[in-house]
């Protein structure tokens, strides 16, 4: 068995993820930000390692 | 009939085509943040960058080649990320955090396991994509331990910490600039002499994912990460599965909540962790021979290992406010005295890990 097994096993557990997702939570394309933070006048609403919980 | 022109062209012609439909379906920064992992991705593996591997040469060959050009590119970024959080605060944040008992103790455990398994919150994705057996095991419980790691945060914090200590401004730019030259001196005293130098594909890749790193602070309008990303497609699985989340203070809170039930397509660290994956498993599938290596034979006791490590690298990381990326990298660059504190906790624990890892089969590859 050489490698490109597992980085096709990699590939379809991201397949899997993305797709589960699709369907429970689909993107709706008219919620979207402005293109660029930076100068957008509004703040980072991301999740981020760093951050509690407010 | 596999026809490595035609194979390569596919995934190249795939890749771009999901950074189109993100971008269409979901939102155009959602699709830039897509590409920025890809260029992550492409850049770790393709010249062969990351920050386990590098500790551990300076570790065991007093090589610091790999650690000053990691400092090269942290300098890069906080030249331009201070400045601009400073001026754009309401905009752009940096990644901060406290520096507490159980955020070093986190650190440290995150240095053991890191050189375990030989992979950091990057190095696993990337290690994962281009078809790594061990990093791919990892994966899932690296993802599982950021969520029991996050779901926990909060009591853990309770031990202690102290206010976050921020170095901000031109002012901020000048002590981590000089805070890093001391470092990488230090390191270059410890060298070998015949290692005392930065090679040109780590000049390129430390530029590289400096840019790519800028560039991720000005789209997203926070510093790049992994570990979130991580335990939040846990999340999403166990609360779709049922699993009640209102017993946690972290997954419970309102922002979490929300992040939760949205697409995966607008986090942003979800999408360059997706990249991240994609690019190195893009180069591989790129790179001659990148995919005919024999898979290793390694004893029952080292895949073991692997899980638990794999583990405690989600778990770990979370309470230490990130991994080598978010706390270390992000946090460094972005003016948070925590991430200097990782570095020595984590450094410790790599010393550790790499002692440990040869007693874990790790090292008995046929």
């Amino acid at each position: 068995m050489t490698r490109l097994t597992t980085a096709g096993i990699a590939m379809a557990m991201l397949v899997i993820l993305v797709s589960a997702d699709l369907l429970s939570a689909p993107p709706n394309p008219y919620q979207q930000p402005a293109i660029v933070a930076l100068g957008s006048g509004t703040a980072s609403a991301g999740g981020f390692c760093g951050a509690l919980p407010e | 009939m596999d026809h490595p022109i035609l194979r390569r062209s596919a995934v190249v012609v795939v890749a771009m085509s999901l950074v189109l439909a993100v971008a269409i379906f979901a939102g155009v920064r959602y699709g830039l943040m897509l590409m920025i992992g890809l260029g992550f991705g492409l850049a770790l593996e393709g010249l062969r960058f990351g920050f386990a591997g590098p500790w551990r040469a300076m570790i065991l060959r007093r090589d610091p080649s790999g650690i000053l050009a990691q400092l090269l590119a942290i300098a890069i970024v906080a030249t331009v990320a201070l400045p601009l959080i400073d001026a754009r605060g309401g905009e752009l944040m940096g990644a901060e955090a406290p520096v507490g008992w159980a955020m070093i103790g986190g650190a440290f455990v995150f240095g053991v396991a890191m050189q375990v398994v030989l992979g950091c919150g990057s190095g696993t994705l990337v290690n994962a994509g281009s078809g790594n057996p061990v990093g791919l095991l990892a994966l899932p419980f690296f993802a599982i331990g950021s969520f029991a790691g996050a779901y926990h945060l909060i009591a853990w914090t309770e031990l202690g910490a102290l206010p976050i200590v921020r170095f901000t401004g031109w002012s901020g730019v000048a002590i981590t600039l000089t805070a890093l030259a001391g470092v990488a001196f230090f390191f270059l005293r410890q060298a070998a002499p015949e290692h005392r130098r930065i090679p040109g594909r780590y000049l390129v890749a430390a530029t590289v994912i400096a840019m790519l790193a800028i560039a991720n602070l000005v789209v997203a309008g926070q510093p790049w990460g992994v570990v979130y990303g991580l335990g939040l497609w846990v999340a999403k699985g166990a609360a779709g599965a049922g699993m009640d989340l209102s017993g946690s203070a972290f997954w419970a809170a309102s922002g979490s909540m929300e992040r939760v039930q949205s697409s995966l397509f607008t986090d942003y660290t979800s999408l360059t962790n997706i990249g991240i994956m994609a690019g190195a498993f893009l180069v591989a599938s790129w790179r001659s021979g990148g995919f005919s290596q024999k898979l290793p034979q390694l004893p029952l006791r080292a895949w073991l290992a692997t899980i638990v490590a794999g583990f405690l690298l989600g778990y770990s990381s979370r309470l230490a406010f990130g991994c080598n990326v978010g706390a270390f990298f992000s946090g460094v660059s972005t003016g948070s005295l925590h991430g200097w504190v990782w570095f020595v906790a984590a450094f410790i624990g790599s010393i550790q890990g790499v002692r440990l890892r040869p007693l874990l089969g790790l090292e008995a590859r046929k």
